[in-house]
This record gives C-alpha cells, sequence and structure tokens, in this order.
C-alpha cells in the first residue's frame, strides 16, 4: 500500500469488521458483485455471437455446452447477475438523488432490491421455459 | 525539506473540475444499459426457441441489428466504467493500478469490436 508523508500511523476509519451487518451493506455489495459477474456475461454473449457467425456446426458446440447442466447453471447465474444488477442500479439512482437514507426506507428497500433480483430472475426462467 | 501535510499541499487549489464526470457519465450509460438490456430480455423471451435458424432470422432484422449492436456499445462501456472503479478500489499500488487499467481498456475495446463484427456479419449475411 501507498503511504504518503503525513498520513503514516494515523488512525484509520472503522472498516467492515467493525459494522454490523445491514440490507444496505448487502445490496450495495451485491450490486458490485452482480456487475463484475454481468460483464462476465458479456463474454459468453460474445461466444453465442461467434458460434453463431462460425455456422451451424460451431452453434450446435455452443448449443450443447450451454444445454449441458453446468451451462444451464451459468446462464441462470448470468441472468441473475443481469436482472439484480438492473434492480439495484435503479436502488443506487433512487438514493443518487439523496433520497431513501431514513433508516426504516433504507432497510425496507434494500430488502425489497435483493429479494426482487431472486424473484424476476425466477420468473425470467419460468417465462423462457413455459413459453 | 518537507512538502507540508496533505490537507496543506493542496489547500487553495480550487476543485480539479473533473471529479463529477465519471461518475455522470457512468449514470448515463446505465440509463442506455437498462433500456438495451430490457429489449435484450424480451426479445430472447419471444424468440420461438434458440436453433441456429430461429436466431439468425431474428438477427438479419435491421431493427434487431440495430439494437443488438448498440447493446454490446453500451454493455461494454458500462461494463469498463464499473470495472474500472472497482480496480481503483482495491489496486492500490500505482504501477498495478496503471497496468490493470490499460489491460481492461485492451479487453473491453476488443470484447466491443468482436461484438460488433459479429453482428455486421450476421446481419449482411455471409458464413
Amino acid at each position: 500500500m501507498a503511504q504518503q508523508a503525513g498520513t503514516r500511523n494515523r488512525p484509520l476509519s472503522p472498516h467492515l469488521q467493525i459494522w454490523r451487518w445491514g440490507p444496505g451493506m448487502l445490496s450495495s455489495i451485491l450490486h458490485r458483485a452482480t456487475g463484475i459477474a454481468a460483464s462476465v456475461g458479456i463474454l459468453v454473449l460474445l461466444w453465442w455471437l461467434g458460434a453463431l457467425v462460425s455456422g451451424p456446426a460451431a452453434y450446435a458446440k455452443f448449443a450443447a455446452v450451454a444445454g449441458h447442466p453446468l451451462g444451464i447453471l451459468i446462464l441462470v447465474g448470468i441472468s441473475y447477475s443481469v436482472i439484480a444488477h438492473g434492480v439495484t442500479g435503479i436502488r443506487h439512482f433512487v438514493l443518487d438523488t439523496g433520497a431513501g437514507y431514513e433508516l426504516e426506507q433504507n432497510k425496507l428497500w434494500a430488502n425489497v432490491c435483493t429479494a426482487a433480483g431472486f424473484v424476476l430472475t425466477a420468473l425470467f426462467w419460468a417465462a423462457l421455459l413455459l413459453r | 525539506m518537507g512538502n507540508g501535510t496533505s490537507i496543506g499541499r493542496v489547500r487553495g487549489k480550487g476543485s480539479a473540475h473533473s471529479g463529477a464526470h465519471h461518475w455522470l457519465q457512468f449514470r448515463y450509460t446505465s440509463v442506455g444499459s437498462l433500456l438495451l438490456t430490457v429489449w435484450f430480455g424480451v426479445s430472447l423471451l419471444m424468440l420461438p426457441n434458440f436453433s441456429y435458424t430461429a436466431v439468425r432470422e431474428w438477427l438479419a432484422s435491421p431493427i434487431s441489428a440495430t439494437a443488438l449492436a448498440l447493446f454490446i456499445i453500451v454493455n461494454v462501456w458500462h461494463a469498463q466504467q464499473g470495472l474500472r472503479v472497482v480496480i481503483e478500489d482495491y489496486v492500490h499500488e500505482e504501477g498495478n493500478k496503471f497496468a490493470s487499467l490499460i489491460a481492461l481498456n485492451l479487453v473491453c475495446f476488443a470484447a466491443a469490436a468482436f461484438g460488433l463484427f459479429c453482428v455486421v456479419r450476421l446481419a449482411l449475411g455471409g458464413a
């Protein structure tokens, strides 16, 4: 870690382990984690498009990997990441306006957003499989 | 000879006037990302199936191809902005940070170029 003159041995502000875990913190770190995972999802999208360009044989290979239980698990993970990141992203938009910091409100909407990520993902897959 | 304290070195220099730029740009791309990702999700649900012919047919339409091109641009852009913030938060050593950001930018430009090339090939036939 880079240390600047005048900052050595000075007390640090309380970090992660000091605070009691709360819904707002969960929603916030999930936003970051799902954002990173969704970025990886872009690479899977590119693989899909590349296979599509390369022709039916390459596409069949992709479809076999994507259709494997492990492949489906990864696709579910990516779809959850994208959806959950969108929902918590909207939460951050609201927080950016300066609204929603009252303790009860903040807790409520953090919990709603965390739950909505899972619910909307389940609905998406239900719609996909039942169409 | 000391250089004064951290606060002493910057006092009186005024704002850098660029701090909000990245933050605002990040919000702009997030709006585009939200709209286009909803389009993408709905489009997937509206496909009859994910067979080679069905997906090719979907992306042969100019509207789908244009939207997918925008989808790739805005999401790679937004991912670059987000991962940049993550790197800046966790990689403190200047040299490593610089190298990480360069690597991130290279991957993102390559990803966008490849994605757009694929969209063009799919839209204009070929292969």
